[in-house]
This record gives C-alpha cells, sequence and structure tokens, in this order.
C-alpha cells in the first residue's frame, strides 16, 4: 500500500482517511469526491493511472482541507502521530502541508520509530518542513522545482519567499545549486530535480537527466510537478530503486505533456490522462 | 472564528527558531499598538529586544510566525501601524526575493518570484496558470486566479495567507507593472 498526505484547497473538506480511486476523471475517497486540479490531487492522479499499468497497490488517502491558514494540516499532523499503528506502507510521500518544522519532528520521530520504514519522499511544504528541520537527510526523495532547489541550497533561508538572490539568480546551474544542497546537509538522500532539464541526483553527484522530450509550456503549467511526484512515488512504491523510479518518472511525464500537446494554457487534467500510455511506453523503452 | 480557532489549536505547540519572523518599527508607541492588534486578533507573538544585525527602527521588535507574514503584515497595514521591516529570525539580514524571472511564450508571459509562476495570455490578460509553490494556500490562490484576467482577478496580497502566497502577490503585481506597458 502507499500512502498521500496532503490538503486541498477546500476549507469545508473534512479530515479524511480512506482508498483513493479515480471516476470520470474525479477522485474518489472515503465517498467524497474532488476534481483533479493542481496539488495533492493532481499527485493522487498521477499515482491512480501509474498504478493502472503496474498493477494493483492501493493508494490511501491522508487528506484534510486547508487554504493556507494550517488548520487542516495540523490536522493531518495530529492524526498521524495519534494513530502510528496505521501506518504500514511501502511508500509514504508528503506534500501540499503547511510548514511546520515541530510537527514534521514528531511525525519523523514516529516514522523512524516503525518496525518496517517506508519509502519517504517529501515535495511541497512538507519539504520545506523537513529542510528546516536540519533532517532532510531522513528522507529517501525530494521532488524540487528549480527555485526550490534554489531553497534548498541556500543554508540560512527559512522558506523560498526568502531565497538569496545571488543563489536563485538564473546564472546558478542547477548541478551546482544540488552539490550546494548536499553540502550544507538540505537534501534528502535523492533528489529529483524538475525543470527544463530533470536531473536525478544523490551525494555523489548527477546519477542520470533527462531532457527529452521538450515541452516547454510546461513549466507554466501548475500541477506538472505533482504528477511526476505521483508516478516516482507510485513506482518507488512497488519497489523499483529511487533513482530508478526517478529516471522512469522523469521521462514519463515528459512524454505524457508531449502527447497531450499543450500550451502553457492546459491545465494538468490532460496530462494526467496520457500516463498510462506514456509509462507503458517507457517501461519498454528502458526495458523494465 | 477561524482564527479563532487557528490560535487554540497554535498554543498547543511550538515554533523553532527558524519558523519566526521580527516586525521592526519606527518607535516604541508602534511596537506596543501593532502588539495590541495582534493580541487582539489572537495571534501569538512576543515583544523582545531586536539582535544586534537589526540597524533600524527602535529598541523593540516583536516576534512573530513567519509563515502568517502575509497575514500579519496585511493586518497591521489595515490598521494604520505597518512595520518598517519584516525579517527572518534567524537570518536578520535576509530581504524577500526581489529577483524575478521572465520568460516569454510568444503567446503568453510567463512571470517566476522565488517559488511561485504566475502566466498571462498576452492579447486577452487572462490568468491561464499558476504553478509552483508548497504552502497549501497555492492551490487554493490558483482556483481564485486562474480563468480571470488581471483586472477582475483577486490580489494574492489581499487574499493569501503563507509565503508562497506573498511570493505569488509579488509575480502578480510585476504582471500587473508588465501589461500596463502592453
Amino acid at each position: 500500500m502507499l500512502a498521500v498526505v496532503g490538503t486541498i484547497p477546500d476549507p469545508d473538506f473534512p479530515l479524511t482517511i480512506g482508498k483513493v480511486d479515480m471516476v470520470e476523471n474525479r477522485l474518489r475517497i472515503d465517498g467524497k469526491h474532488v476534481p483533479v486540479n493542481r496539488g495533492t490531487p493532481a499527485l493522487l492522479g498521477a499515482m491512480v493511472n501509474t498504478l493502472k499499468v503496474l498493477g494493483t497497490k492501493d493508494i490511501i488517502g491522508f487528506i484534510a482541507g486547508d487554504i493556507g491558514i494550517g488548520d487542516g494540516s495540523r490536522k493531518l499532523y495530529q492524526y498521524l502521530v495519534e494513530n502510528n499503528s496505521q501506518i504500514d506502507f511501502h511508500a509514504i510521500v508528503f506534500h501540499y502541508l503547511q510548514p511546520d518544522v515541530d510537527w514534521h519532528n514528531r511525525i519523523l520521530f514516529m516514522l523512524n520509530d516503525l518496525g518496517k520504514k517506508p519509502v519517504l519522499i517529501a515535495d511541497a511544504g512538507f519539504m520545506y518542513a523537513a529542510k528546516m528541520s536540519g533532517q532532510a537527510q531522513s528522507y529517501d526523495l525530494f521532488t524540487p522545482d528549480v527555485g526550490e532547489l534554489s531553497f534548498l541550497a541556500d543554508e540560512t533561508a527559512p522558506h523560498p519567499f526568502y531565497t538569496r538572490g545571488f543563489i536563485l539568480h538564473d546564472d546558478n546551474k542547477v548541478p551546482d545549486l544540488i552539490s550546494r544542497a548536499y553540502l550544507h546537509g538540505n537534501a534528502a538522500k535523492n533528489l529529483l530535480v524538475k525543470g527544463a532539464t530533470d536531473y536525478i541526483a544523490d551525494k555523489d553527484g548527477i546519477i542520470f537527466s533527462v531532457d527529452k522530450p521538450i515541452v516547454e509550456a510546461m513549466e507554466a503549467m501548475g500541477g506538472t510537478g505533482d504528477t511526476i511526484t505521483g508516478i516516482v512515488t507510485a513506482l518507488a512504491g512497488t519497489g523499483i530503486p529511487i533513482s530508478k523510479a526517478a529516471k522512469i518518472a522523469a521521462k514519463v511525464n515528459r512524454v505524457a505533456g508531449f502527447n497531450a500537446k499543450p500550451t502553457p494554457a492546459t491545465q494538468v487534467c490532460e496530462i494526467i490522462s496520457h500516463i498510462p500510455q506514456a509509462l507503458e511506453k517507457v517501461l519498454k523503452e528502458y526495458n523494465v | 472564528m477561524f482564527k479563532l480557532k487557528l490560535f487554540k489549536e497554535k498554543k498547543q505547540q511550538h515554533l523553532s527558531r527558524a519558523e519566526l519572523g521580527i516586525l521592526v518599527f519606527e518607535n516604541t508607541s508602534e511596537v506596543i499598538a501593532a502588539q495590541k492588534v495582534l493580541l487582539a486578533n489572537d495571534w501569538e507573538i512576543r515583544v523582545m529586544g531586536p539582535p544586534p544585525e537589526i540597524q533600524s527602527g527602535c529598541d523593540l521588535v516583536i516576534e512573530f510566525p513567519l509563515i502568517q507574514e502575509l497575514n500579519i503584515l496585511r493586518l497591521l497595514e489595515k490598521a494604520g501601524i505597518p512595520p518598517i521591516e519584516t525579517v527572518p529570525v534567524t537570518s536578520p539580514l535576509l530581504q524577500p526575493v526581489d529577483l524575478f524571472q521572465i520568460k516569454d511564450f510568444g503567446e503568453f508571459l510567463m512571470i517566476r518570484a522565488a517559488n511561485m509562476k504566475i502566466t498571462v495570455k498576452k492579447n486577452t490578460r487572462l490568468i491561464v496558470n499558476v504553478s509552483g509553490g508548497g504552502c497549501p494556500d497555492v492551490p487554493y490562490l490558483a482556483s481564485m486566479l486562474v480563468g480571470k484576467t488581471m483586472a477582475q482577478a483577486p490580489n494574492p496580497l489581499d487574499i493569501g495567507h503563507t509565503l508562497c502566497g506573498y511570493a505569488l502577490g509579488l509575480a502578480f503585481k510585476e504582471m500587473q507593472k508588465k501589461c500596463s506597458q502592453w
């Protein structure tokens, strides 16, 4: 089983835990329907469509409504800490959550105490908290975009909003930012950096880079980073090693994007629908 | 109602230094007035002496939860007592992002501020996408902005809550400037 912890932008959506599937292009969790759009719903949609090809593994969603006040995120944190006996997953991804170092640490301590630790993946707000906590190396994978990588590379920044200009500057090459993030202990064991070229790296440097097909419009589209995180979580949850899963995910996201023929105005649900076909193609290409 | 609930929940926990910011004011009277406004609105804050790196303002500052900077600044501006400076506790010399990356897609223009991007169709000024970010108000802001023109859309600085919302607000402001030049 795979787990997703994240929020949706509806203040009235209650704390909900349940199996996630898709019905007529809408996510369904514990009888509640959610449109597939940017953020955690895009990640979930990508996971569901990836698992359509990989076979049956259930996705359990830990979802709450939060529009930035942090209330839904804290309900999720509290639930996880108080119900740790339910945590028995191959992989768990933490996503759009209000960064909160205290709650992050409680969750991480809980996970460290488990008999069998799941593959740990963090993106978005929870990745920010993981970096701020100084415990980034406890994670198997972070999936930053280039702006977030700059934040990981800036040892002083408490949030991407305060990333220093000389680090954020375009002249800084992604490989240098990756090195800097590892130098200060602010990267997970593996990084999948999403951008014009996707980079898969660990503390020793870049392992793979994926730059084809080129789909420039995806940079402007909200949710294309969420889909790649969803794909890699689903792949890693089936036992594929992280760096290989990240390479496949980067390629699949690009192929799905390419097949969707997007413009900067395209919405992410159009890419999600192309994931199964793209995954089949890439698995054949990579002999997986 | 929302805020009161938040306060009660926040009281249970302890924020690390990395999660705190400092509000710097011209004089002590402003600090006291701001303290009153923030406490009346159930924010968990602390009045303290400024760190040595702060060269401006009076000899008192207010410590606050940094992630909620946008919310707090909006409240103080409404009360007529905006701070002269807002900085993170751990690195008081850091400044908010002021570097914008602009990408021209021909028919569309994208502006990035820190980790947030906004994309507009040039001829209609329609906001076609919002991307990046990691705080939970990002999907909410995207749902409020995408599909509206720059003139119709609410300003993220008015409805956002977190530093990601703040960064999107800066990208939005920069896009407004660009639009006025077309």
